[in-house]
């Protein structure tokens, strides 16, 4: 299968809508069009860019709930792909999957494959340490260790049993982050003393200093101002041209601006085997961002980046 | 006749309804003088039992107290087999009781599993904090000294002392441990840090100045014991030091030497000598506990 098809058999949508492209067109909210226009602003998505994740038929329970099911799609190499949706949907859930920090969660399963880079992730013998010391991944709360800035950056090099320069991987990570320049001088300095938006970008430093392939971001703005976000955003384009970037937002207009390719996930009404009604969250669309924003295939898309539910 | 509304009347009105009811000051009043009280029965109390002991106790305080063993004369009455003693088993009961305390805690806290027999132990921990202390004694005598041999010896005293405090530590640590934020354990793992490397460089330290603080009430309490160390046979006075590294050797401490003293005839003994060994006694728990202080402050401000 050449990859092109392959990108667009990836998106798993239950194409229910009868909506035609022209009656979008036509429906297109200010909204729409200004976010599609900020969409293609970035540079072409690379249609021949490898498959970093391959979802098949993946199914999330917290015990018997399944919190998101049924998900098949395929994350491309140095590409930040978005995953949008209303709140409780499972984006958090299906995120933690990536780099088997569900395992924390005892109640937490996970059905169908995963495969990064090939391998099966939940494969008995894989090692979930090995797996995240490859995949890193920045929270919706910024959680910078309460230790100085430095310290911060090495825990992560020093545990992987890595071979580094500390003052070299230390002012590295930090200029990678877009923090060099606010922190050189005060690197003994407990990290708590940053404001919100440093110690998140303090927490994309420490994720990158143990270089891994991939990172997965968890809301990393959504606790910050404008400004911070903006910072964010600006190192997300400048990271990804070393790594793959999987991002979950609840921004639409980040999802625009930032990112190459975007999954619409929402909550779905269905009927468990006892005929009780059970909300989880479904893939609705994937594609690339500016075909989402401007100009989706499925109407609930459609409805949810113009703002008329979730 | 009704009220005319005017401004002033409003105002009037407005006024009043800011004043309290006539009753609340004097309830308010009452309930803090009712509070006042308790905190003054157990301040005084304490105040008057402290100073009737350095009374009785400060005149008789001098190098003799420190330097010289067990006596027949008051004068010549010495602790220093019990100063060594309690000093041996401060060190011995700190060591096993925060090695093991701990570590039973962040196996508890961290890695047990949750089902039957995790909750089984963890329910009989804090029950345990509630068994008497001259059971812990008994338990002592039986298993250490006759069943396993250990004799009446230091280690027993020890062993025995920090199973008497081992639930009060493993409760403090757990509550320690579980007060901090599960995110900095999803920070190190998702790091790409193992388990024990997540917790034993990131969660413990954070933990640390909770834990002393358990351990040091904990170790003060277990310091201050008379009757389980008495069962296992410590002795009311020996001739020579007790070092913490000689853990056959017979023990004394100053506790049992202070119960040895108020049971005497003699009433100096009683009202002089005794006082004096529970200064003693009370001035060693400040010390051990400022250290212990120094030491968490410390590590609270470099972490
Ligand atoms: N640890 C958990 N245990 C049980 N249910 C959970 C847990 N975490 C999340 N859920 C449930 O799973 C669903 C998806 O949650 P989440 O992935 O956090 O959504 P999102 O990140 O899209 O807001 C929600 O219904 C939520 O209540
Ligand atoms: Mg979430």
């Amino acid at each position: 299968m050449d990859q092109q098809t392959a990108a667009a058999s990836s998106v798993d949508i239950d194409r229910t809508s009868t909506m035609t492209r022209g009656e979008h067109a036509r429906q297109s909210r200010p909204l729409d069009s200004e976010l599609a226009r900020q969409a293609g602003a970035g540079p072409a998505v690379r249609e021949d860019a490898e498959v970093v994740f391959d979802l098949d038929d993946v199914t999330v329970k917290y015990g018997s709930f399944p919190a998101i099911r049924d998900v098949t799609m395929q994350i491309r190499e140095r590409m930040i792909t978005a995953l949008i949706g209303p709140s409780g949907c499972g984006k958090t859930t299906l995120l933690r999957c990536f780099n088997r920090m569900n395992d924390l969660i005892p109640s937490a399963s996970v059905e169908g494959t995963i495969r990064y880079k090939g391998a099966d992730l939940y494969a008995s013998g894989v090692d979930p340490v090995e797996v995240r010391r490859r995949i890193g991944m920045v929270f919706q709360k910024p959680n910078p260790f309460p230790k100085s800035i430095r310290e911060n950056i090495l825990f992560g090099p020093r545990v992987t049993g890595m071979e580094f320069d500390a003052d070299e991987i230390v002012e590295r990570s930090l200029k990678g982050a877009a923090l060099w320049d606010e922190v050189s001088g005060k690197l003994d300095d407990s990290a708590l003393g940053l404001s919100g938006g440093q110690q998140q970008r303090l927490c994309i430093a420490r994720a990158t200093a143990v270089e891994p392939d991939t990172i997965l971001m968890d809301e990393p703005c959504s606790a910050l101002d404008p400004i911070a976000t903006g910072a964010i955003e600006d190192l997300m384009r400048a990271l990804r041209e070393d790594y793959t970037i999987v991002i979950v937002t609840h921004n639409m207009q980040q999802a625009a601006r930032a990112c190459d390719m975007t999954a619409f996930i929402t909550t779905e009404v269905a009927q468990d085997e006892q005929g009780h009604d059970r909300r989880s969250g479904r893939l609705i669309e994937f594609d690339r961002t500016e075909v989402i924003f401007g100009d989706p295939n499925d109407q609930r898309t459609e409805d949810y980046i113009s703002g008329r539910f979730g | 006749m009704m009220a005319v509304s005017t401004p002033q009347r409003e105002a009037e009105v407005a006024q009043d309804a800011l004043h309290a009811p006539d009753d609340r000051g004097r309830r308010e009043r009452g309930f803090e003088f009712g509070l006042l009280i308790a905190t003054a029965v157990a301040v005084v109390v304490l105040a008057v039992l402290l100073i009737d002991i350095a009374i009785d106790g400060l005149p008789f305080i001098n190098s003799t107290r420190f330097t010289e063993y067990s006596s027949r004369f008051p004068e010549e009455f010495g602790f220093r087999s019990g100063i060594t003693g309690t000093l041996s088993l401060m060190i011995l009961v700190g060591l096993l009781s925060f090695v093991i305390g701990v570590g039973g805690a962040t196996y508890l806290e961290e890695f047990a599993p949750n089902n039957r027999f995790t909750r089984f132990v963890e329910a009989n921990t804090s029950n345990l904090a509630g068994v008497p202390s001259v059971v812990y004694g008994l338990l002592g005598a039986g298993v250490f000294v006759f069943f396993f041999s250990l004799g009446r010896s230091l280690i027993v005293g020890a062993i025995t002392l920090s199973l008497l405090i081992l639930p009060v530590i493993i409760v403090a640590s757990r509550e320690a441990l579980r007060a901090v934020p599960n995110a900095l354990r999803e920070a190190g793992l998702g790091l790409g840090a193992t388990p024990l490397q997540t917790i034993g460089r990131q969660i413990l330290p954070q933990a640390l100045p909770g834990i002393l603080t358990g351990t040091i009430l904990a170790l003060s309490r277990a310091i201050g014991e008379t009757a389980p160390i008495l069962v296992v046979g410590a002795l009311f006075s020996r001739r020579s030091d007790n070092v913490p590294w000689d853990i056959d050797d017979a023990f004394s401490a100053l506790p049992i030497q202070v119960f040895d003293l108020v049971k005497r005839p003699q009433a100096a003994f009683q009202e002089q000598v005794a006082p004096a060994g529970i200064i003693i006694l009370l001035v060693l728990l400040l010390l051990m506990n400022s250290i212990a202080i120094y030491l968490r402050n410390r590590y609270s401000r470099s972490s």
